[in-house]
């Protein structure tokens, strides 16, 4: 990390230094809002992958006191709320999705937030759309026509997902059909079995292949944690498929039977540190799958301040993929708003 | 005014305050924030008063009384009254006493969490999160020890008036790791907090009686440490358990010694932290966050010395100023700090000139670029590197949130300098090889171990140091034992020690052939020594003639036989087999010279030979028989993975034997403690030496390892001081006088040396008095591992 280490003169014992009454920091560690060059991967880095150690008891207790060391209150929740809806990745991968919920998914993306909340938070100027609109292939066509002109990109679900066991081939084909028809971002599933069976050359070429399709469309990589049985597991397919030039790298689709957890995510999170201090290269991160809770969305928030720093709460570094949370956010900043607890019904369904 | 807008952009963290209105409101009713003592189940009207302050305002928030010896009089005859009501209730009465005050703290949790964060600095979130609750689970814990007493300490009985002093680090917690044994053993209790943060204590007081506990039972006398002398120093305690410096836990080991009164304390530490080159490093810096940032690193057994694999200490060293920087110290009220408040000036004065002589001392010193709040008791993380053990910062507990980092070449280094401490509380250990884990820990003098975890508590599992940390345990069964005491032992008659036979007249013997002069001589690392004095003792028979002599030992003969003992301590590590192997061998060897003995027993003391040589084989056999079968224990604690308690010996142990019998008084002290693996230096009876020391060649002919069992004879007094004195002893049984007692205890405080005195009289003839578990608990320290696990 560059987090800066300045070192205190020696002079200067703590106590005798700046008469401030609360904490200050003095630096943030890089620039908000500065372009970040896309990841450009690295040969597969065998002896830093087999290197990792990874103490599953120890990260449980870290993972369990980040919603208990930090929270927000009052106007700083109510940002980080706003914050965390630009951060979405509205997401809708039914097997029954039409056009037309799709549009309606496309429209909240748009207005995802009521006209007199965005009044009465004073944020009526800013631009809040979701981060982007999640959508399987077949519906990309139809958010990439809702969403025209509004500058959110559509993500598409590709290579077969979730299981992503069809033949490579397809899921290449799959990925620039995707971005031909205009997705710029391209979620992609990796193979488990090659995380499972320890062969991570397959693993970093499938990673490569695809990321190689993708062009210029952005890609994140779903590791489907839930199905990789240990936090070494996790850590290990999360450098190898940053070594393989993924953009993101992504917790779960969703459909495993564990979703996105805060262990799991510091797992992959650390190892997106590791890798920026490794290569210097620049990673984002999505947790997916059972954040449906404003405090939940929170607490992720926290994670990424904490172990990564807030350039890593903007969207082009970090995302969540969610359907139900929006709603809770809405109501929640309805709350900070009116002092009363709203009701789900009160808020636009997407 | 800070908009959404903005923070929208800067994503800064706000104040996110914890209110403490009613806490405010319940020091207002208390006589407008002004506190008596809690006595006898009521409140005294307030005598002289000091300001309690909040440490991170320097507001004031209470004045609450100092104790006086009247006070402290008052209090401890209110426990003395209410103790035969209190353990008439029984087990079970007692145990719904406790459950009930388990749900009470629940029921209050958050006024005792925001009480005790305002009145001692610490962050809202460890008292919420951690000290509050883990004071309820004390309390439901010892609910079940009350429950069990009977069943599981049969032959035991509660201790009595117990005096506890507590320190202001965890103000309620430490008075429920204090008052929930005590009461569940069927104790009374008068407990002192500490100057700095006695609210919690008043507030619980009276939470206790409002949940229903009989008056008397739980007394709290506020003051400060002219208060605790006052306790320490009261004629009518039964027990005595004392949280603090090792320096006080001193001063008190020498004003009770001799009193009788039972005794715990749990002191000082300066906890080592290893971490070894295959650790998870990114686990490790929170490990390190939450073994010396925790409670600003007032803590006994905070992890204050890290000791890195040289090949990794530079990476190390650079993920923990990263992560320093990212921590946040503030209001201790406030949400989203990691560090509240230093808990006094006076404190922050010590840690800054702590600080000030390791910069001085030249190591680097880093602290991260942010300041901290200066009007309150504010101090920020501090990362030492580049320190040498000599440094003052390494010797001495700073008790603050700074840490000193040292590198080691090996496995074996790092234990040496783990070790390298007169300290033995706790220590972290990092790895993610078990074998190296489950190796280390072992070696490593501290009653508490943590594998890759750091500060893990639970009533389940015992806790207390080894060495200077103090001893007795708090929590789980074997913290129960400090308040227990074996019942036959409240009805033990006053001890007669043997006098002396007096001399006969001289007689003629005319001009036969004489004996062979059979002058033994010590029996030092396995051979037989002359004494290095070089004067001899005569030991006579009950007609008053000689028959026999036997070296008069010094201070020399000890050194050397102390130096054999410590050169035997790999006996320790031999099996319980093993040990009951050659137990069984000793006596094989003793009953095949049955007759010799018994003949040595009767010349001494007239008669009763054959009986004692017989109860001496059996008691051998007992303790080969306890040898391979005083197992430790697999803790239920809260953790996905195990706690062992393990038993482990002392070390090198001093035994001076009890005075009436030649040899099973010898016999019943030196088999237990070599069973259990400690190394021994014997002093035998002075008046009947001789059949220890025809006991050479019984144990010269059993393959005990040289230097397990050293003997020297001689005046009791003299040795025993010298022994007592010896810092490298670290345990001694003195069976003699009350004066001799009191020498032992008040000698054992300079190295807080293990100590088991008594001058009551004892039945070594009987089983229940003369063996069993008690001599094994003795002779032994429990070691608590945390091992938590997972993949």
């Amino acid at each position: 990390m560059t987090i800066g280490n300045r070192p205190t003169p020696t002079g200067a014992l703590a106590g005798s230094s700046a008469p401030r009454p609360t904490l200050v920091r003095h630096h943030e560690p890089a620039p908000i809002g500065a372009h970040v060059e896309r990841n450009p991967g690295t040969a597969l880095d065998l002896d830093v992958v087999r290197a990792i150690r990874v103490n599953r008891s120890a990260v449980e207790r870290r993972a369990a006191t980040i919603p208990t060391r930090r929270t927000v209150k009052k106007e700083w929740q109510a940002a980080w709320l706003l914050r965390a809806i630009t951060c979405m990745d509205l997401t809708t991968l039914s097997g029954d999705d039409t056009p037309g919920n799709v549009r309606r998914l496309c429209a909240k993306a748009r207005n995802p937030l009521r006209e007199d909340i965005k009044a009465a938070l004073g944020v009526g100027h800013l631009r809040i759309t979701t981060g982007a609109v999640c959508v399987y292939h077949s519906l990309v066509q139809t958010a990439v026509d809702a969403l025209a002109g509004s500058g959110i990109p559509v993500a598409a679900v590709s290579t077969g997902f979730p299981a992503g066991l069809s033949p490579i081939e397809t899921r290449v084909a799959e990925i620039k059909s995707s971005v031909a028809a205009g997705a710029q971002e391209i979620d992609i599933v990796v193979t488990r079995a090659h995380v499972l069976t320890g062969n991570w050359h397959a693993l970093y070429d499938e990673v490569k292949r695809f990321r190689d399709a993708c062009g210029d469309a952005h890609m994140k990589t779903i590791l489907a944690t839930g199905e990789l049985a240990t936090m070494t597991n996790v850590a290990r397919a999360s450098l190898v498929a940053m070594q393989a030039g993924s953009d993101f790298i992504k917790t779960s689709t969703g459909k495993e039977p564990e979703n996105a957890t805060l262990p799991v995510g510091l797992v992959m999170v650390r190892m997106i540190r590791a890798y920026r201090e490794q290569t210097g290269h620049i990673v984002g991160f999505k947790p997916a799958g059972g954040i449906r809770a404003a405090k939940g969305a929170l607490d992720w928030l926290a994670l990424m301040k904490e172990e990564l720093g807030s350039r890593w709460l903007r969207p082009d570094l970090f995302r969540f993929g969610a359907s139900g949370l929006l709603t809770d956010i809405e109501r929640q900043l309805e709350h900070f708003v009116t002092g009363r607890y709203s009701a789900a019904y009160r808020q636009p369904m997407p | 005014m800070t908009s959404v807008a903005d923070i929208f952009e800067t994503m800064a963290y706000g104040p996110a305050p914890e209110g403490d209105a009613p806490v405010r409101e319940w020091i207002e009713r208390h006589q407008l924030g002004t506190f008596g003592h809690f006595i006898d189940g009521a409140f005294t009207r307030h005598g002289a008063t000091f300001a309690v302050n909040n440490p991170a305002t320097g507001q004031l928030l209470a004045k609450v009384t100092q104790g006086t010896e009247a006070d402290v009089d008052v209090a401890v005859k209110a426990a003395r009254n209410a103790l035969p009501q209190w353990q008439a209730l029984g087990g079970h009465g007692r145990a719904r006493h406790l459950y009930a005050l388990a749900r009470a703290v629940q029921k209050h949790a958050r006024l005792l969490s925001v009480l005790e964060t305002v009145d001692n600095g610490k962050p809202i979130r460890e008292t919420r999160d951690l000290d509050i609750p883990l004071v309820a689970r004390h309390f439901y814990h010892h609910a079940g020890w009350a429950q069990l007493l009977d069943a599981e300490f049969a032959g035991f009985t509660g201790a009595g008036v117990c005096g506890q002093i507590i320190p202001w680090n965890f103000p309620l917690l430490m008075l429920a790791w204090k008052v929930a044994p005590a009461l569940a053993a069927g104790c009374t209790v008068v407990l002192k907090p500490a100057e700095f943060t006695p609210l919690t204590a008043l507030c619980f007081a009276e939470i206790a009686r409002d949940a229903g506990l009989p008056a008397g039972v739980l007394n709290v006398v506020t003051g400060d440490g002219d208060t605790g002398k006052a306790l320490v120093a009261h004629k009518d305690l039964d027990k005595l358990a004392f949280t603090g410096s090792t320096e006080v836990g001193r001063i008190i080991r020498r004003v009770t010694a001799g009193t009788g009164v039972k005794l715990s304390l749990e002191l000082g530490g300066k906890s080592p932290f290893i971490v070894f080159d295959d650790a998870d490093l990114d686990s490790v810096v929170e490990g390190v966050v939450d073994a010396i940032w925790f409670n600003q690193g007032q803590v006994c057994c905070a992890g204050s010395r890290l000791l890195v694999a040289e090949g990794i200490a530079t990476q190390l060293e650079e993920k923990i100023r990263a992560r320093m920087e990212t921590l946040r110290v503030g209001s201790p009220l406030d949400k989203s700090i990691d560090m509240g408040a230093i808990v006094d000036p006076i404190q922050l004065d010590r840690i800054r000139t702590l600080v000030n002589a390791g910069v001085e001392e030249g190591s680097q010193m880093w602290q991260p670029s942010w300041a901290v709040p200066t009007d309150g008791c504010f101090y920020p993380p501090t990362l030492f590197t580049g320190v040498s053990p000599a440094a003052r910062i390494v010797q001495e507990e700073i008790f603050g949130p700074v840490l000193v980092s040292m590198t080691f070449r090996t496995p074996s280094e790092a234990v040496e300098l783990a070790n390298n401490t007169p300290y033995g509380l706790a220590s972290s250990l990092w790895t993610e090889n078990i074998n190296l884990a489950l190796d280390i820990a072992p070696k490593i003098k501290s009653g508490i171990v943590w594998v890759n975890s750091t500060n893990l508590f639970d009533a389940a599992a015992g806790f207390g140091g080894y060495k200077e940390s103090g001893f007795g345990r708090e929590g789980g069964r074997e913290g129960m034992y400090e308040y227990l005491v074996p019942t036959w032992k409240k009805h033990a008659a006053p001890l007669v020690d043997p006098a002396p036979f007096a001399p006969a007249s001289a007689s003629a013997n005319g001009f036969e052939v004489p004996d062979i002069d059979r002058t033994p001589k010590f029996f030092i690392g396995g051979k037989q020594v002359r004494p290095d004095g070089g004067y001899s003792i005569a030991v006579r028979g009950p007609g008053g003639h000689t028959i026999g002599e036997v070296g008069d030992g010094n201070r020399k003969d000890l050194r050397n036989a102390v130096t054999a003992a410590l050169a035997a301590t790999s006996w320790s590590r031999a099996t319980g087999h093993n040990r009951a192997q050659i137990l069984y061998y000793i006596a094989e060897n003793l009953s095949a010279r049955s007759a010799e003995f018994a003949l040595r027993i009767d010349q001494m003391l007239g008669s009763g030979g054959a009986m004692e040589v017989e109860r001496s084989i059996a008691r051998l056999f007992t303790y080969a028989a306890w040898a391979d079968k005083y197992d430790g224990a697999v803790h239920s604690t809260p953790l996905r993975g195990v706690t062992l308690a393990m038993n482990e010996p002392l070390g090198v142990l001093a035994l001076i034997c009890p005075a009436e019998h030649p040899l099973l008084g010898f016999v019943s002290l030196v088999a237990p403690a070599i069973a259990m693996g400690n190394a021994t230096v014997v002093v035998p009876s002075e008046l009947y030496p001789l059949a220890a020391t025809d006991f050479y060649q019984v144990l010269e002919t059993s393959d005990l390892p040289p230097g397990v069992v050293n003997i020297v004879t001689g005046g009791r007094n003299a040795l025993t001081r010298t022994l007592a004195e010896h810092d490298e002893v670290d345990g001694l049984w003195y069976f003699g006088t009350r004066d001799g007692a009191t020498a032992v205890e008040r000698a054992s405080a300079d190295n807080m040396k293990r100590t088991w005195t008594e001058w009551t009289a004892r039945d070594w003839s009987s089983a229940a008095q003369g063996e069993g578990p008690d001599f094994l608990r003795h002779a032994t320290q429990v070691k608590n591992i945390w091992i938590p696990y997972g993949e």
